[in-house]
């Protein structure tokens, strides 16, 4: 049986071309601003030649008409002699069935900047909650959504702050320019290996022979959990990491079981 | 149809754009003649990989959102290479809301 393509969220086009009036300006302003808000699409149109029909996202023409266009594949909306909490309703059902697909995750998440990026792998290694992969030798952002929301600790740690978070407040891991005394910062420095207690996974990467001999002889898991809390306690404020973070750290058990697909994959 | 595509992200979800700057920018388009798409955050449709950006990222485009840079790799992260000749990223977190609304929407009122 073949999946169904996921349904994406509502896009409303905001008509005011040929067969609808103009938009009243603080009803436009309402919509506008409240649809935004609540995470909806929306086009305004004054050609009506730019309207696309996608099958893959629902789509809802607004507008202010004498009489309702008759088209097999759009759905109308007509504002006339309606108040704009009405519409707004009339709305959000219709976005109801699409919202219901989507999570409320802010989208908080690393974005690199391969410009910048060595490719040197700390990130992956320094991250616990697999938000970073490779692909091809190169490193990625594989789930987004398991990054720890206000968490760029990742971009701390990173030596050629190579990585973004466009919803961080301050610069340059906002995205803003990378000026030579960010790269000079000692906190961009942060030598991760004494956070981790030993850089395991990328040690598993480039020791294919004896790997697990390595790893037993070198790592006490304990005791590398207990150093990791102990530095990133420490660290918290340099690093900026939330105290939500701190406290959804992996346990020992899902570290061994991580470390463990890990040295399969290598093998 | 104007020439250049313009696009507004409103970064619904972080309180990290002034309001005043999306409040006056929500004016003007409220009151302009052109097509604008106004999406609610280019963040969360780079998270969903969705394919409306390389629509949206196609020819000329002035875009009203945050850092070149943070576009720049956003984008790249759902398959989309924004090319700097092209766009125009105008950045509502440096400049003031009539600095905005002037780059972004030119003199019409």
């Amino acid at each position: 049986m073949t999946a169904n393509p996921p349904i994406k969220p509502l896009k409303v086009l905001l008509y005011e071309a040929e067969g609808s009036k103009t938009l009243e300006k603080d009803f436009k302003r309402t919509l506008l601003g409240t649809l935004l808000s609540d995470g909806i699409a929306v086009h305004c149109l004054k050609d009506a030649s730019e309207i696309e029909v996608s099958e893959k996202q629902p789509l809802c023409v607004v507008g202010d008409f004498e009489t309702v266009p008759n088209h097999d594949s759009l759905e109308f909306l007509n504002v006339n002699g309606k108040s704009v909490d009405s519409v707004l309703e009339e709305i959000k059902t219709k976005a109801d069935d699409a919202k219901k697909e989507r999570t409320l995750w802010k989208p908080w998440f690393p974005v690199i900047d391969y410009d910048r990026c060595t490719n040197c792998m700390q990130c992956l290694t320094f991250c616990l909650f697999d938000v970073y992969s490779t692909e091809k030798g190169q490193i990625t952002v594989k789930n987004e959504d398991k990054c720890k929301t206000d968490c760029p600790a990742c971009s701390r740690v990173c030596p050629e702050v190579a990585i973004l978070f466009p919803k961080y407040g301050k610069g340059p891991i906002n995205g803003d320019v990378v000026k030579q005394e960010d790269i000079q910062r000692e906190k961009m420095k942060i030598d991760i290996s004494s956070l981790l207690g030993g850089d395991i996974l990328s040690t598993l990467r480039t020791r294919h022979t004896d790997a697990k001999k390595r790893f037993s002889k070198e790592r006490d898991e304990k005791k590398a959990l207990k150093e990791r809390e102990r530095c990133l306690t420490k660290l918290k404020e340099d690093l900026d990491i939330p105290d939500s973070v701190l406290k959804s750290l992996p346990t020992q058990a899902m570290i061994e079981a991580k470390t463990q697909q890990a040295l399969d994959k290598e093998e | 149809m104007s020439e250049v595509k313009k696009i507004y992200c409103h970064c619904a979800y972080a309180k990290i754009i002034d309001e005043e700057v999306k409040n006056a920018v929500l004016e003007r388009i409220s009151s302009s003649d052109e097509d604008i798409v106004c999406l609610p955050d280019i963040c969360e449709m780079a998270a969903r990989k969705d394919e409306e950006l390389k629509e949206l990222f196609t020819g000329r485009v002035k875009l009203a959102a945050c850092y070149e840079r943070s576009v720049k790799w956003l984008c790249h992260t759902a398959g989309v290479e924004v090319e700097k000749e092209n766009v125009e990223i105008i950045n509502m977190r440096e400049l003031s809301a009539d600095e905005v609304c002037e780059q972004f929407l030119g003199g019409e009122k």
